[in-house]
């Protein structure tokens, strides 16, 4: 089961069974965006209450879906609360490199599961637990259930005004 | 209804078929990473027997040239090994004229024909269109689409609990209708329709039937007549032959009266610059070079399938059904809901549950670790997971070449799934 162990590691485990921030916030004041895996119906809503400095005050998970959908978004919205929105987009990018898919690491796929060649996120971004999530990339379909709270926040970011 | 029983003599049993003996002849069970597969997802596509692969690889190496083209002996034998197929195709379904089989590229493809060609000819705006709550999106988006170009009225058989068509309304639903398109069994339910009840009822009320069966062909006697459909519609890589390939059966006198689909060669007697003349049928349907290939080894399927017989096909998944509801309901109680009709002679050999609190994509997942391949979300079938209340299930399915061993295994990597999910 060492595949298995790497892709639900204990981590990603206790953020699906004790999702953090879970809930909704009034909107307005917070902002509202929806995401939605249309090949297996897993479905984030992410609220979002940026204060006047441009700092995450609050965020909210809705929504329901596997355990690597439903834990990523409850990582995510730990890792983002009191976040400047540059920082919250840093973290974006970093998450996006470490679900980047490597061919040439596909196609070692059928070693022990040691992942000596993941790709690196840029080191300067501490992902925290998110970290945990990078056995997802050795099972490509699951990609899009890992990234689609990060594509929902993504949306609701773009929203806000731009990064400068 | 009595007189439909799928299975007239042969009653239901798992020793029916030599399920070992007929494994050795699909190569893809001869591969093993890791662990040996067990393939319970022949509702999505059934896996391939060496005869298929060889009658495909021996037809490119030994007489393929365009068919109702060359003058060369070597047309005239593609030509004739591929109205071979539809020939055998026709005999398999019980299709009164081979000149009713139509090939198209899928049975997406079929359906769509049918409601393009069929339904911008014969249906105007307040024209009644009805469907199941159970369609498989195929059955169901050409018809939507149709409705949004047109503007007819989409009615809906609802479905009861148990997951059986709701029939309590049957007249009523079909009063003014001019079609009625439904599923001869569910690809999520496993039920079987009773097709041949809601043709009469939908005959009475003046309407056309279309018979989406895709899930029925494969794995039940077939005679389109007894069903009463006016089309039928299946594919090949469901029915242990190639992708690329599928059928549309029609009533000839509906199919005569019918403009064509897709425009090209082949499907024309006379072109001018002015307009055509379209060939006789079924060719006046099949635009463009067909799939020669694909219809030559969907008949070397349809010789393995006769070969066993369907009846026994029939008889070893009924068995197979009701050992696996009894086994998982055994061993998991009311930890795994099986949606659709608990009785085997009802359904076919389709198993969508939802096991503890696991999601599908993670019940996938984990079995996928143990080599089991079954079917994770939505199944093509939105409207009818919206009617179940969940958004995903996960979906086991099984053919001739399955046997208890593969329900074992599944029962074995759902205790792994429980102990990796639930505390």
């Amino acid at each position: 089961m060492s595949g298995l162990e790497d892709l639900y590691r204990e981590i990603i485990l206790d953020h699906y069974r004790n999702p953090r921030n879970r809930g909704e916030l009034a909107c307005p004041p917070a902002r509202r965006a929806e995401g939605f895996n249309p090949l297996c119906g897993d479905e984030i809503v992410v609220y979002l209450d940026v204060d006047a400095q441009g700092r995450v005050s609050d965020v909210k998970i809705a929504g329901q879906g596997c355990s690597i959908s439903q834990s990523s978004a409850s990582m995510m919205s730990a890792a983002v609360k009191g976040r400047t929105l540059d920082e919250v987009r840093a973290l974006n990018r970093a998450f996006k490199a470490l679900m980047t898919i490597h061919e040439s690491r596909l196609e070692h796929d059928e070693g022990d599961g040691s992942g000596t060649d993941t790709p690196v996120p840029d080191p300067a971004v501490d992902l925290g637990d998110l970290a945990a999530l990078q056995g997802v990339v050795r099972f490509p379909v699951r990609i899009k259930c890992a990234t689609l709270a990060w594509n929902t926040l993504t949306t609701g970011l773009e929203e806000l005004a731009p990064s400068a | 209804m009595a007189a439909m029983s799928p299975v007239a003599d042969l009653p239901s049993r798992l020793d029916v078929l030599d399920v070992a003996a007929i494994r050795a002849e699909f190569p893809i069970f001869e591969r093993c990473r890791r662990r040996p597969l067990v393939y319970l997802d022949s509702a999505a596509s059934s896996q391939k027997p060496r005869a298929v692969i060889q009658a495909m690889a021996g037809y490119y190496e030994s007489c393929h040239a365009n068919v109702h083209r060359g003058v060369y002996a070597l047309a005239e034998e593609a030509t004739s090994r591929y109205e071979q197929a539809r020939a055998a195709v026709g005999r398999f379904i019980h299709a009164p004229s081979t000149r009713e089989v139509v090939f198209t590229k899928n049975a997406t493809e079929a359906l769509n024909l049918v409601a393009f060609a069929w339904g911008r000819a014969n249906l105007g705006r307040g024209d009644v269109v009805v469907l199941t709550e159970m369609e498989h999106h195929a059955n169901l988006v050409p018809w939507l689409m149709v409705a949004e170009q047109v503007g007819v009225e989409l009615r809906y058989l609802g479905i009861t609990d148990e997951g059986h068509l709701d029939l309590s309304r049957l007249e009523a639903t079909l009063e003014g209708a001019k079609v009625v398109a439904l599923t001869a069994m569910s690809n999520v339910l496993g039920t079987l329709n009773p097709v041949r009840r809601v043709a009469d009822a939908a005959h009475d009320a003046g309407a056309v039937v279309v018979v989406d069966a895709s899930q029925y062909v494969p794995h039940l006697p077939t005679d389109v007549t007894a069903l009463g459909a006016d089309f039928l519609a299946f594919t090949g890589h469901k029915m242990l032959g190639p992708t690329g390939i599928g059928v549309l059966w029609g009533r000839e006198a509906v199919l005569e009266a019918m403009p064509p689909f897709l425009g090209g060669g082949e499907m024309i007697r006379d072109v001018r610059l002015d307009g055509y003349t379209p060939n006789e049928l079924p060719w006046k349907f099949e635009a463009g070079t067909p799939p020669i290939a694909e219809a030559v080894g969907l008949a070397a399927a349809i010789e393995v399938l006769d070969g066993i017989g369907m009846d026994a096909v029939r008889a070893h998944e009924m068995a197979l059904t009701g050992y696996a509801l009894g086994a998982l309901d055994a061993r998991f109680g009311s930890d795994l809901v099986v949606h659709g009709p608990r009785t085997p002679g009802d359904r076919g050999g389709v198993l969508s549950f939802g096991f503890k609190d696991v999601h599908p994509h993670d019940v996938a997942q984990v079995l996928d670790e143990s080599g089991i391949c079954v079917r994770a979300g939505h199944h093509c079938a939105k409207p009818l997971l919206r009617r179940l209340g969940v958004s995903a299930t996960t979906r086991a399915s099984w053919y001739l070449y399955n046997d208890e061993s593969d329900v074992e295994a599944l029962a074995q990597a759902l205790d792994a799934c429980s102990d990796l999910f639930c505390l």
